[in-house]
Formats: structure tokens, C-alpha cells, sequence
């Protein structure tokens, strides 16, 4: 494919979806880890009534009124789990289900009770996203790269994701050792002064930040898949957390690209005419390496009986 | 109230004996629901003692340390470490978490885990340089662990995983150790080697608190012991206060007559 075709067409979705895949999967390893998996499917499903309900106030689908609603919502989110959990006593996991299920479908019977015909906003956008039609279209090839004219066009939300993945980086990379120790040991993190709650929330913060830019882009399928399956995949591969973490990377780019590449092309290899959704063939290729990695990985056997 | 009792109840904190205390607790009362699990607890700690925190099931021993650590939140009471509030006293601490508290399936090394005990000299960026390392190692090898620096966690067996927590409390370099249930479930060699790591910090001249389940080795391996079922009973001297009396008074008479005797006790 020349560049004059893959630039325009393919570059900006490709690396938004692969921007989207790393910014969710890396806090995604910690959750795992702590058991709050289901945070990451909770955060994106709860968006999507934060969503309806900035866009039902502002009258438009900008950025930033929907980012605000989205947060605003994982905010009303987080404290029903709590409420939930505490006034119920029930455990947190059934707090969560019960919790974004309900918040998911007020908000699909918000979008049909609605006007929103005029807008690009309905419950399959919220789904799967738009990955396909965040094309670059002041590009004409591989030398735009090098034009601040046609740079100017690129699309808002790979500027978006790009952003969040640096701020996923860079909370990653300096609260690595906290995170670290307080998700492996809790009560010792504490004893030397180390603010586990704030961390712990910080981590969900930051969470829903990546969900929510990640959501705007590539829709919730992706985000939900791209918390749990490369970073339970990079479990399996290894028993160092240094080393599950660059795993994890790895296995979001291989199903952003290949996912994005099989819902493009692979439909005519087989002879079909029509491409299928990038974000539902991501979210699949990441579960396909997680069963392989579950199948052949070598550090899949369950560690915690003794060796003698 | 009788004087005793009230001596028991220690309301009034004595300023001297909190002064000296490497760890003095005043009216500690910790409560998860509506039952106070930890009611009104003074402790007093001595310099260079090895004390046994003692109770049955369900009697506080391990909330009372880790609400004096601010690991879960106290409704009440006081902390004095080396007669310094707890915030600018952490690095003169190491505490020995209960095994079962952490997941040991966690992607993560043994030399790892020891590193931890460094977490306040390396800070959130800091590099660990070789020094790190050999200390961490250095740690290991008091706990007789060398060998398995490289091992991931979940490979080790119960003992070895005591040991690993132990030498990250050692890599802390403390002045104080604090230990939840050290010995429980581990082989005889581990309590060996714990024990024998124990001794050497109190010759050391440190002092170390340990809860502790196994009462046919408190007058074995402690010098102090400190007696609780919600509300502290007796603390002294294992010549002193380890009698058949307190224990009684700990237990409810949950204690099989039988093996209260084979008990090396004081004359209560």
C-alpha cells in the first residue's frame, strides 16, 4: 500500500487504536493484579450516561463537555459502588455489576428517549466507536508528517489519546514503586508511610481517564477488553511485573495492529466485500492472544502451591 | 473500681514509662462493626525486650498492632514511639505483615520483595544501585535464604515465605520489630531460623514485639509478655505475669486444664 493511501486512511486510526490499547492495558496490569479488573468494564460502561447526559446540557458532541460528563459520571459511579457496598454489605464485585449495569442502561434509555439524530451519538457508536472514520484527510502521504498545514488537520482524538497515553506513562513510570508495594503488600506499604488509599485511588482516577479518552476514540468494547486481556495475557508470560508490563505492551500493539488489519482486510481474503468493525476485531485478536498465552505461556501454572 | 483494675485499665498515661517505650499504646480501642475488637489497650514496651503479645482467636492481638501503625484506623487512643509520635518515627520500624495477608502469586522475585525494606532510602525514583542488592542479599543470607534470591514468591514454601518477610523487615535496618504471628504455620526449621534472627536483634540491643500463638514456647523464646482478649489482662515479665491465673482470665477457662499444666508458667 503506498503511502499516499495508508497515511490519509490508515495511519490515524491505527495509531489511535494502538495509543488507546497501551494507555488502557497499562494501568489494566495493576488491576488485574488487585482484583479490580471489573473497575475498567464498570468505568466504560457507566461513561456512556455521563455522555448522553453532557450532551443533553450543552446541546453538542464537543470533547470537552463530554469528558466532563464522563468523569462526572465514573465520579456518581464510584461512590454508589461504595454506598452500595457498605449500606448493602455486599462484596464489591456485585456492587460493581450491579452498579454499571443499571448506570449503562440509563443511559442507552436516555439516548432513544432523546434527540439525537443530529449528532454522531447512539448506542453503537458507544459500543464499538468510530475507529474507521478518524481519518486524516489534509494527508496526502508520508511527507505530511513533515507539514505543519496538514498536521494542523489532524484528527482531536488522536491528539487526545496521545495525550493521555503520556499522562498513563508518566504516572506509571513515577509512581511505579508505591504501586508496586501497595498493591502487592497493603498493610506493609503503609507502615512506611505510604498513602495506600490515595494511590489506590489515583489508580482508578487515572483509569478512568484512559477509559473515558479511549471511549471517545474506539468505544467501550475496546476498553473493556484492552484493561484485562493483554495484561492477564503478560501474566501468564512471566513471573516478574517489570517484565509483565512490557508483555502487556506488546500485546496491545499486536492487537491494535492486527485487529485493525484483519477488520480491513480480512473479510476479502475470505471473499466478502464489506470490512468489519476495527474495534470489535481488536477486542477479539486480544482475547485470541489470551487463550494462546492461557494454552502455551510459560508461567501459566498456578504458582501458588510450594515447590519442595 | 478496685485499684488493681484500675491499674489495669492504666487510664492515666505514666509520661516517664511512654518517654523510655520504644512502642507505648494509651487507650487504644479498635472496632470493625459494632463490637470493640480492641477496647481501651495501654501497652508499654521496654528497650531491648522481646515481648509476646498472647490471646486467644478473635482477641485483638494483631488489630492492636496495626492500629498502632495506622494500617486500619483506631476509634481511639495514642501511639508513642520511642517517645515520638509515629509520622517521624517510620524509619525506626519494621513490621512482619501475617503471610496470609499478601497475594503470593504476585509477579515478583524474592530479592524484589527484600528491596522493599528499602522503599524509604530509594523513594519513588532513586535507582537501586549495587549496594541495594548486596544489602537485600546480605539480609537473605541472615535468614538463610540466599539461595532463592531469584526465585519468583509463589515457588516458595510457607517457611521460606516467612523468612523472605522476615529478611525485608532486616533490610529496613529498624530499631524497633514488629512481627504478626511469625511462627504461625511455618516448619521447625524456620522457627529455628527466626528465632535465632530474633535473639540477635535483642542482643543487638533492638526490641521486638511479636504476636505469638504457640504458648507451650513463650517462656522459651520471650522475656516479656503482653496478654489480651480486647482488653489487656496482664503484662510483665514472662516470670511475672505469665501465671495460670492470667491465663485463665485470657482464655475464659478455654484452656484444657491439661495443657495449662504442661506449661512452663511462673507461680502465679
Amino acid at each position: 500500500m503506498s503511502g499516499a493511501e495508508f497515511v490519509p486512511l490508515s495511519l490515524t486510526p491505527l495509531l489511535i487504536g494502538m495509543f488507546a490499547a497501551v494507555a488502557c492495558a497499562l494501568p489494566g496490569n495493576f488491576l488485574v493484579l488487585r482484583r479490580q479488573a471489573l473497575i475498567g468494564d464498570a468505568i466504560s460502561h457507566v461513561v456512556l450516561p455521563g455522555i448522553v447526559v453532557a450532551f443533553l446540557i450543552t446541546g453538542t458532541v464537543a470533547a470537552w463537555p463530554m469528558m466532563f460528563g464522563a468523569a462526572g459520571a465514573s465520579v456518581v459511579a464510584v461512590a454508589l459502588i461504595e454506598a452500595i457496598r457498605r449500606l448493602g454489605k455486599i462484596e464489591p464485585g456485585a456492587a460493581m455489576g450491579v452498579t454499571f449495569t443499571s448506570m449503562f442502561a440509563g443511559g442507552v434509555l436516555l439516548l432513544e428517549q432523546s434527540d439525537t439524530s443530529s449528532v454522531h451519538l447512539d448506542v453503537e457508536h458507544a459500543l464499538y466507536g468510530n475507529l474507521e472514520s478518524l481519518i486524516w484527510l489534509d494527508a496526502v502521504g508520508w511527507e505530511s508528517l513533515w507539514d505543519p498545514v496538514a498536521l494542523a488537520g489532524l484528527p482531536d482524538e488522536l491528539i487526545r489519546i496521545a495525550l493521555t497515553l503520556i499522562g498513563v506513562v508518566a504516572f506509571t513510570w513515577i509512581m511505579w514503586r508505591p504501586l508496586k508495594l501497595s498493591t502487592f503488600d497493603e498493610g506493609f506499604a503503609r507502615t512506611l508511610g505510604v498513602r495506600t488509599g490515595v494511590i489506590g485511588f489515583a489508580l482508578v482516577i487515572v483509569a478512568a481517564i484512559a477509559a473515558v479518552a479511549a471511549f471517545d476514540a474506539v468505544g467501550s468494547i475496546i476498553v473493556i477488553a484492552m484493561f484485562i486481556c493483554p495484561p492477564a495475557a503478560a501474566r501468564l508470560m512471566t513471573n516478574r511485573l517489570e517484565v509483565q508490563i512490557a508483555w502487556s505492551v506488546v500485546f496491545a500493539l499486536v492487537s491494535a495492529v492486527l485487529g485493525y488489519v484483519f477488520a480491513g482486510f480480512g473479510p476479502m481474503w475470505f471473499g466478502a466485500n464489506n470490512a468489519v468493525s476495527a474495534a470489535g476485531m481488536i477486542a477479539t485478536v486480544s482475547g485470541v492472544i489470551l487463550v494462546l498465552a492461557a494454552l502455551f505461556g510459560p508461567c501459566r501454572s498456578r504458582t501458588g502451591a510450594p515447590v519442595e | 473500681m478496685t485499684l488493681e483494675l484500675a491499674a489495669n485499665q492504666g487510664v492515666a498515661p505514666n509520661l516517664d514509662q511512654v518517654e523510655a517505650s520504644p512502642f507505648a499504646v494509651r487507650g487504644m480501642t479498635v472496632s470493625y462493626g459494632q463490637k470493640p475488637v480492641v477496647f481501651s489497650v495501654d501497652m508499654t514496651v521496654s528497650e531491648g525486650s522481646m515481648t509476646a503479645i498472647i490471646g486467644p482467636n478473635g482477641a485483638g492481638k494483631s488489630t492492636l498492632l496495626k492500629a498502632a501503625l495506622g494500617i486500619v484506623k483506631p476509634l481511639s487512643g495514642r501511639v508513642m514511639i520511642f517517645g515520638k509520635p509515629l509520622k517521624g518515627q517510620r524509619n525506626r520500624i519494621a513490621y512482619v505483615p501475617q503471610r496470609a495477608s499478601v497475594d503470593w502469586d504476585f509477579p515478583t522475585r524474592v530479592i524484589d520483595v527484600v528491596l522493599m525494606g528499602l522503599h524509604r532510602e530509594l523513594g519513588l525514583l532513586r535507582r537501586v544501585r549495587q549496594h541495594h542488592v548486596d544489602k537485600a542479599r546480605d539480609c537473605l543470607d541472615r535468614v538463610g535464604m540466599a539461595d532463592f534470591a531469584n526465585r519468583q514468591i509463589g515457588q516458595l514454601s510457607g517457611g521460606q515465605q516467612q523468612r523472605v518477610f522476615l529478611a525485608r523487615a532486616l533490610a529496613q535496618g529498624a530499631d524497633l520489630y514488629l512481627l504478626d504471628e511469625p511462627f504461625a504455620g511455618v516448619d521447625a526449621a524456620t522457627e529455628k531460623a527466626i528465632i535465632d534472627v530474633l535473639k540477635g536483634l535483642k542482643a543487638e540491643g533492638k526490641t521486638v514485639v511479636a504476636v505469638h500463638h504457640d504458648l507451650s514456647t513463650v517462656s522459651e523464646y520471650f522475656d516479656r509478655v503482653f496478654m489480651i482478649n480486647t482488653r489487656r489482662i496482664a503484662e510483665g515479665s514472662v516470670a511475672e505475669a505469665f501465671t495460670a491465673e492470667n491465663l485463665d482470665k485470657t482464655y475464659g477457662g478455654r484452656l484444657a486444664t491439661a495443657h495449662v499444666d504442661q506449661l512452663d508458667l511462673a507461680a502465679g
